[in-house]
This record gives structure tokens, sequence and C-alpha cells, in this order.
């Protein structure tokens, strides 16, 4: 076409021939698709990994902020900033890439292919977290080489993965729940809004005691709050198991999940 | 048991608030068949063709796809079927290349896809993201990621919308590929001439009914039509009265002259009698021809010519 020649097409090339791929392969093409569009997105990028490392860097090499409570600035620091890179991927960045394939259809496209919402759903999760851990492996090893020392107890192995699972959840939950309702350019702006204020509030680099001793406990049942402050009791406290924060978490995974199932629309 | 048709509609009644986009639509497209759907816009065409994709659910009556009810074996159509929405429906920064491939692996054995990107005129494209391809160029892409899970059936709503001709034949080459090896195809266009020259089956919809259905040919009828170009400014009325009784004779725009044999047949006499009459005043007709009603002539006189919104 168009300048460019024409095949003959041979008869029976079209001949009928259907079917589904397996599911994990469809949701294995799904997240390879997603995780590539957003690696070579540089605003996404600068998101997810230019903003948390350039507040780990900043903020523990000069002392900006006294953080209090006994705390060397690194060990403060790396807790919060890891909630910081979850909220980033989980809520902003999915709430704006989900609103946009919204605008532009593409929801609508995936649903005339064998991929079902289900496994839609589990492509984008399994991108969230793929991402996730491609964060973590960088920020822990820039606050390693800053001096980070955490004083962990051994369950952290099992506490850490679970806070930022339930924090995922709950990002993800309300960030379907904006891509899912608002115009494209409005979750745009609305999550991009709700990121900044809740870096500020969500005692990621400010420490919640600089707060007003009422709006703490406030503070810390937001989901950003509880997932830093429950990964801080944990990598700097040496906490066994901070449930109040996993409470937390659950309760708004749940709201969030929810209200995201009743209100999100595809088109 | 029979082998349910492509798609069978039967009182499909379908609204959108006060608007009544499919009041109480029956068609039903044959196997391996290309069956054109024509209306003008608001017509109720893509919501029809929504409703067999699945994507909307009717208010009443019953769509069968393949036999399968679009909204319950959604799971066991999907992978039967390609479709090709009216524009949109891919990621605008990721490359043509890397889209098709991800959507073919969503298929037990779909085409290889460097292939078929050369079957569709974008090798050179392969790298090239959505939001960077000419019109043209997204609309083959998007016909490309409509076939490449070897479907039984495709949808193409309207599959020729800003291309070029080069694109628009070599659509028109695919489409009839498809039919050959007995891959049904469902298109809406308003183009008639890819209506007629594609389609086994046309169904004209106007208000969301079906006004007309039937091959091309059964829709515009016999040859009543005798065209041909000369000068402009011959006397009609004196023409006219030259030729058989119940015949018409316009000039329309300046230099066409069109004479009609409504209901009828262009006989020997007739073409006799408007030769002779051009001789008479030393006029040479030029393309002269004499045909059918063309479906855009059907089109018109059924869904009439006033602008829709």
């Amino acid at each position: 076409m168009a300048g460019e020649p024409v095949q003959p097409i041979k008869p029976g090339t079209w001949t009928p021939d259907p079917g589904a791929a397996p599911l994990h392969r469809m949701i294995a093409a799904q997240a390879a698709q997603e995780t590539r569009q957003l690696l070579r997105n540089g605003e996404q990028l600068t998101l997810m990994l230019i903003i948390p490392l350039l507040l780990l860097v900043a903020f523990s090499l000069e002392p900006l902020i006294d953080f209090g409570g006994g705390y060397t600035r690194i060990d403060f620091l790396t807790p919060g900033v890891i909630a910081l890179a979850v909220m980033s991927t989980a809520f902003t960045s999915q709430a704006i890439g989900t609103g946009f394939e919204r605008r532009y259809g593409v929801l609508k496209r995936l649903g005339a292919t064998p991929l079902s919402r289900a496994g839609l759903i589990a492509a984008k999760t399994a991108t969230v977290i793929g991402v996730e851990l491609l964060q973590a492996a960088i920020i822990l090893a820039v606050a390693l080489a800053l001096g980070w020392s955490p004083d962990a107890d051994v369950s952290a192995i099992v506490t850490v993965p679970l806070l930022v699972l339930l924090g995922t959840a709950a990002f993800s939950g309300f960030a379907l729940l904006l891509a899912g309702t608002l115009r494209a350019e409005a979750t745009l702006a609305a999550a991009n809004l709700i990121y900044v204020v809740l870096l500020g509030i969500g005692g990621v680099v400010f420490p919640l005691t600089k707060f007003p001793r009422a709006a703490r406990p406030l503070l810390e049942l937001l989901p950003t709050g509880a997932l830093s402050t429950g990964l801080r009791d944990v990598l700097a406290n040496a906490a066994a198991f901070p449930a109040r924060d996993v409470v937390t978490l659950a309760v708004w995974a749940i709201a969030g999940i929810a209200l995201a199932a009743r209100f999100f629309r595809w088109e | 048991m029979s082998i349910p048709p492509a798609v069978e509609i039967s009182g499909l009644v379908k609204r959108y608030g006060p608007a009544t986009a499919a009041d109480g639509l029956s068609l039903t497209a044959g196997r391996g068949e290309v069956t054109a759907i024509l209306g003008p816009n608001g017509a109720g065409k893509t919501t029809t063709i929504e409703v067999c994709e699945g994507y909307r659910s009717a208010d009443a009556g019953t769509v069968r796809v393949l036999g399968l009810d679009p909204a319950r074996d959604a799971a066991r159509l999907k992978p039967r079927v390609g479709v090709m929405l009216q524009s949109g429906g891919i990621p605008p920064a990721v490359p043509a290349g890397e889209y098709l491939r991800t959507l073919s692996r969503f298929h037990v054995k779909p085409h290889d896809t460097a292939w078929l990107l050369d079957i569709v005129g974008l090798t050179s494209h392969v790298k090239t993201p959505y939001k960077r391809l000419s019109g043209g160029q997204q609309q083959r892409l998007s016909l490309a990621a409509a076939v490449v899970g070897r479907p039984e059936l495709v949808f193409l709503d309207e599959p020729t919308a800003g291309m070029d001709p080069q694109a628009r034949h070599a659509t028109w080459d695919l489409v009839t590929a498809l039919r050959a090896d007995g891959v049904g195809v469902i298109l809406t266009t308003h183009f008639m001439e890819e209506a007629e020259r594609l389609a086994d089956h046309v169904v004209i919809i106007d208000h969301g009914r079906v006004v007309a259905d039937g091959a091309p040919a059964q829709l515009t009828g016999t040859a009543g039509q005798l065209r041909f170009r000369a000068e402009s400014g011959l006397d009609t009325d004196s023409l006219l009265a030259a030729l058989p009784p119940g015949s018409a004779a316009k000039e329309s725009p300046a230099g066409h002259y069109l004479i009609e044999v409504p209901g009828g047949t262009v006989q020997p006499a007739l073409l006799a009698a408007v030769t002779a009459w051009c001789a008479d005043r030393a006029v040479l007709p030029s393309s002269l021809q004499i045909e059918s009603r063309t479906l855009e002539d059907v089109f018109l006189e059924l869904t009439g010519k006033d602008l829709r919104a």
C-alpha cells in the first residue's frame, strides 16, 4: 500500500483457525507491554524513580530537616522513600496511565480480545509489582551506599512485603477509581495533586511528629502515612508486627477495590 | 444440526436515554459472506455492531454471533472474532510492531506479525509509535490487529475511512481474500462503491430499522438508466419527446444527461432513439452507459437527502 509493494496473498492464507492463548501467556504478554510502556515514558520514570531518589539523596546528605526520634537521616528517609515509590507507581502512575487508556479506547479495544477483564487487571498488577521490585532494588542500593543500616527484626522478611502489597492494593484501588470515573485530564490533575499532598503529609520526608499533635493520628490513618510509618517501625525500630498500620492499609485496600469495582467505567 | 449464521439479530432494541439507536432491528449475515451495513450518521450502524461485539447489551431482542450470545458466551466467542473499531483503541506511544506482537500473543496460532505488517504496507513503520502514523496507516494497523488471530468472523467499522485510494484498494483486496478463504466479514461504510464491490449482502439501516436488505444487484434492480455526456444546454424536452413513453430525461449537472425508465429496462429502441436525436443535432455523445441505478441512488431514495446531525 501507499508506495510499498503489495504482496500477492495466497489462497488459504486466511483460513480461520482461532483460539485463545493460555491465560498466563496473555497476562505475561500484556504485562510485558505495559512495563515497556512505563519504562519508555519519561514523565512516569521521573515520578517513579527520579523524584524518590532525589529526595533520598538530598535530604540524607544535608541536614535540611531535624527528623527527631534518634534516627540517622538515611535510616529515617529510606522507609519513607519506599512508601513514596509504592504510591507513585501503584497510585499516580497507574491512575494517569489507565485514565488515558480509557480515553484512547485502549481498554475498549482490549475488551474485544481474548484477554478477559480479570486478566487485564492481573497484568496491570503484575506490571506494578514488577516496577516496584525494580524501584526497591535501586532505592535500597542507593540507600545502602549512603550508609543505611536497617534495625529490623527477622520478621521484616514477611512484614515489609505485606505492608507493600497492602499499600499497593489500596493505591491501585483508588487509582482505578479515579481513572474509571473522571475524564483523563481530571484524573491527571487529581492524581498529581494527591501525590504532592500525600508526599507532604504522609510521613515520607517530613516526620509526622512535626505536625500538630491533634493531626497526627489522622495523618497516620492516611494510606501513605500508614505505609511510611509501618515500614519505618519495621525497618528502623525493629518492630515485630505493625498491627495498626497493617489494619489501616487493609481497610483502605478493601475500600478502594470495592469502590473501583462498583464505579469503574471501561469506556 | 445446521451451522448457525455469522450474525443473527432479531428485534434488537437499544436506547440511550430518550434516543433510540436500534428500534426492532433484524438481520442475518451468512457465514463466509461479506455483509455491508449502510446508513446515514446516527442510523444505528455502530450500535448494532457493538452489540454484536459484546460492548453493549440489548434492551430487547436477541443477538447471536456464530450461534453464541455475545454477552453470556463472551469468553468462547472473543477468540473467534476479529474487531476493528471506528477509531483509536491503540496506545499512542506504542510502536506498531510491538502492539501487533502483543495482540498476537493472545492467540494460539497467530499470523506472523512481520509478515502481516508487510501485507498492510507498514513494514517500514514497525518502530513508529501509533500516534506518528498517518490516519490511513493507523487504520491499516487496526485492520491487521483484527485479523492477526485467524478469526472466523471480522467486524470492520468504517475500515477505509481516511485511507488514500491505494490503501483503500489494498484493503478491498484483503477483504476479498478473507472472504475467499471462508472468513465472514461484517463492515459498515459510507462508501457505496465499497459496498457494491465487496458485499454479497447489503443491509441499509435508518432510524434504527432495516429499510433494505438484499444482494447489491437485488437492491439496484434492472438496468434502467442511460447516461451520456455532451455539450451542455441541449433541449431535454425535445429529447423526451423522441423517447418511448414512460421515460424521463434530465441534465444534471451541466453536460451530464440521464434518461431513466422507472421500474423498467433500457431497450435497444431507446438507445437508437437517443443516438438518432443526437445525430439530428450533430452532437456526439460520450461516456454513454446503460446501467442499473447505483447503490447510492437506492440509498438516497430510501434515507432521503436531508443532512443528518
